[in-house]
């Protein structure tokens, strides 16, 4: 290839790259830029705010609504996560060094849980957390999650499990282990990194859930970030809060943004395991 | 320090399988043991019920006088190479090697000591510090020892510690690895598929096939005087050349000519039940039983037989020549023989099954490929076994 030919390769990726990152990127640009607008001028329609403030950002601190559903937020995929990985994990465990009957059916069940719309099982749900009283709770919450969050984590875990020489555990032994001793000092270290992962995949996976927030709470009680930024109240009953539900965007997207940056090349890993291997 | 035995040890699986058939050994105190045979023979199975990671389903097994067939790995004190080393990926290599030890309370002090003192021996000094993904192959399996080395066990255990190594590193290794035992004097018990490791490290080497022992003896035992066809096409590379052959009172007829047994020979045919009617057998001979007819020195010349080869091969390998003939006879047919081609990959080489024999020449040899040469045979060497068992009929004991 002669040098002329790889540049002009080199440009077209390039351009190519840019186009889709503006592509993906606009929108989120813009949500910035209109949190960033003084409420007054939020639907002046300009891209760049005429006037910078941070008047939005205060204003949703200000108002309950929003600490409070950060709370709930958090609190929220904090318990589902650590839930799932724990279950998980054992699952797991059992999943990628046991030979049982029904091994391949019941990963191919989480996968196909996993895959389920969960706008599907959101009517039923309704009525029946009504009814069992946990319509509007933290459990009626966590429960849902969990259905999906469990088969994903068992998933990904399967796949960083099989990835560790159990033999490991046998040097560990021969080397004058207990068995739980082997697995602390050698196993679990190795797994780590993998449960790890696992619990980043399913946190964000909670904390971006918006069909089982919006339809399964009603008060601040339950109501994570997505389903109270639907409900944000305008500043007179006749200016529909944009300005706010900016601001409220850019800050749930903030922890995600964080997460990723941190541990970007291990999502990867996770998203990608057992693509080769299965 | 102990002696390691193993008394009538079964190896079965659930399904029926026996990959261990009633093994006996009794390995001595100080004594390096290999264990041979190709893959699926039961030595790695065998090597695992002695470190405890295998459960045995029959028969006792004792280290040190004590019997621990219900002993958890990490209460028979002894320490395992494996074949991929398993080294702690986490751990430096100081805590790789010095895990044993703090695991069994050891002040950190002397564990620093000991492992200051394999690294010095296995000349790891300075890569204590690092990362076993930092460290090239050789390092790993240096690493690997050190980590049995340090806690001074009653036995060494190794699962083909080498064969992850390319060929010379492995060469090297394996002259570091004999010196290591010879030094430290510990019972080592080791298992192999090559050959050539199995004749240069052991003090005794016990040959394996489909679970059963075959053989128990010193490299020389087993390479002069094999039992059975299995260990005479097993040890020893190039391997023996088998021939049909016809053993007629005191005559075998070989497809390359017909010659006499030497009268020590003939006892021991006798021995194991003789040939007075005329049987068929199949005939051995190293490659470096045979000799250029011109260079055989004339006291030699006696207890020989000479006969022309057409040879269609040569390779000098400067200290000595082989060469390659083939003959007209019929092949040696038994399953232990095709059990070894099929183990060495022969029957991916086309041709395989062609009569081809290897002679190994002296160097000064001036034979060539295509012509005609006279070559001489040390018949006093001979190997004749029965088809159907493959016994060894001029094997010396019983």
């Amino acid at each position: 290839m002669s040098d002329g030919l790889r540049n002009r390769r080199i440009l077209g990726w390039a351009a190519t790259d840019a186009l889709v990152l503006i592509v993906a990127l606009f929108p989120v640009l813009w949500i910035l830029m209109l949190s960033l607008k003084s409420p007054g001028t939020v639907t002046d329609g300009s891209f760049l705010p005429n006037e910078w403030s941070l008047e939005n950002y205060s204003n949703i601190f200000e108002q309950g609504i929003f600490t409070r559903a950060l709370l709930n937020s958090f609190g929220i995929a904090m318990i589902a996560t650590v839930i799932a990985v724990v279950l998980a994990s054992m699952a797991a465990y059992a999943i990628a060094r046991l030979n049982f009957p029904g091994k391949a059916i019941m990963l191919g069940a989480a996968l196909m849980i996993a895959m389920f719309p969960p706008i599907s099982i959101v009517g039923p749900l309704y009525n029946m957390w009504r009814n069992l009283g946990l319509f509007d709770t933290w459990p009626g919450l966590i429960i849902p999650y969990l259905t999906f969050a469990l088969p994903l984590a068992i998933y990904t875990l399967t796949a960083f499990f099989r990835e560790i020489p159990w033999e490991l555990e046998q040097a560990a032994q021969v080397d004058g282990a207990t068995p739980f001793q082997a697995f602390r000092k050698v196993i679990v270290p190795l797994a780590a990194p993998g449960v790890a992962t696992t619990a980043i995949l399913v946190f964000i996976f909670c904390w971006n859930d918006f069909v089982f927030a919006v339809s399964l709470t009603s008060t601040s009680a339950a109501q994570t970030v997505p389903a109270a930024l639907s409900q944000f109240p305008g500043a007179s009953q006749f200016t529909a809060p944009y300005g706010s539900i900016a601001a409220a965007a850019v800050i749930v997207t903030i922890p995600i943004i964080i997460l990723v940056m941190i541990f970007q090349r291990r999502i990867v890993a996770g998203l990608t395991a057992g693509a080769v291997k299965g | 320090m102990a002696e390691i035995v193993l008394d009538r040890v079964t190896k079965r699986y659930p399904d029926g399988t026996e990959a261990v058939k009633q093994l006996d050994l009794d390995i001595g105190d100080g004594e390096f043991l290999i264990l041979v045979g190709p893959s699926g023979c039961g030595k790695s199975t065998a090597l695992r019920m002695i470190a405890g990671l295998e459960d045995i389903s029959e028969g006792e097994l004792r280290i040190g006088g004590e019997v621990v067939n219900d002993k958890a790995p990490k209460d028979r004190d002894i320490a395992m190479v494996f074949q991929n080393y398993a080294l702690y990926p986490h751990m430096t290599v100081r805590d790789n090697m010095g895990f044993a030890l703090k695991l069994a309370g050891v002040p950190k002090d002397e564990i620093n000591r000991k492992v200051e003192e394999a690294a010095k021996i296995l000349d790891l000094q300075q890569h204590l510090d690092r990362k076993p993904a930092n460290l090239s192959g050789g390092q790993r399996q240096r690493v690997a020892m050190g980590r049995a080395i340090v806690r001074d066990p009653k036995a060494f255990l190794m699962d083909e510690p080498l064969s992850n190594l390319d060929a010379k590193l492995r060469v090297q290794m394996r002259t570091e690895v004999s010196r290591i035992q010879s030094r430290l004097g510990t019972t080592t018990v080791y298992v192999t598929h090559d050959q050539t490791e199995a004749m240069t490290l052991g003090d005794r080497v016990a040959v394996m096939r489909l679970g059963e022992l075959q053989q128990v003896g010193t490299p020389k035992e087993l390479y002069e005087d094999p039992v059975n066809l299995f260990v005479a096409g097993f040890i020893g590379s190039p391997a023996m050349n088998f021939f049909a052959a016809r053993l007629e009172g005191d005559r075998v007829k070989l497809p390359i000519g017909e010659l006499q047994l030497s009268d020590e020979l003939r006892r021991r045919v006798e021995s194991h039940g003789g040939g007075d009617g005329g049987r068929d057998v199949i005939a051995g001979l190293r490659p470096e039983d045979f000799e250029d007819a011109e260079l055989v020195d004339r006291n030699r010349h006696q207890g020989g037989f000479e006969f022309d080869a057409k040879i269609d091969l040569v390779e000098s390998m400067g200290s000595e020549i082989y060469a390659y003939f083939g003959h007209s006879g019929e092949g040696a047919r038994s399953d232990q023989i095709s059990e070894l081609a099929a183990d060495a990959g022969g029957a991916d080489i086309p041709h395989a099954d062609e009569q081809q024999v290897v002679a190994r020449l002296n160097p000064d040899s001036r034979v060539a490929r295509g012509e005609t040469a006279r070559l001489w045979l040390d018949a006093t060497k001979l190997h004749l076994f029965d088809p159907q068992s493959g016994k060894s009929l001029t094997h010396s004991g019983e």
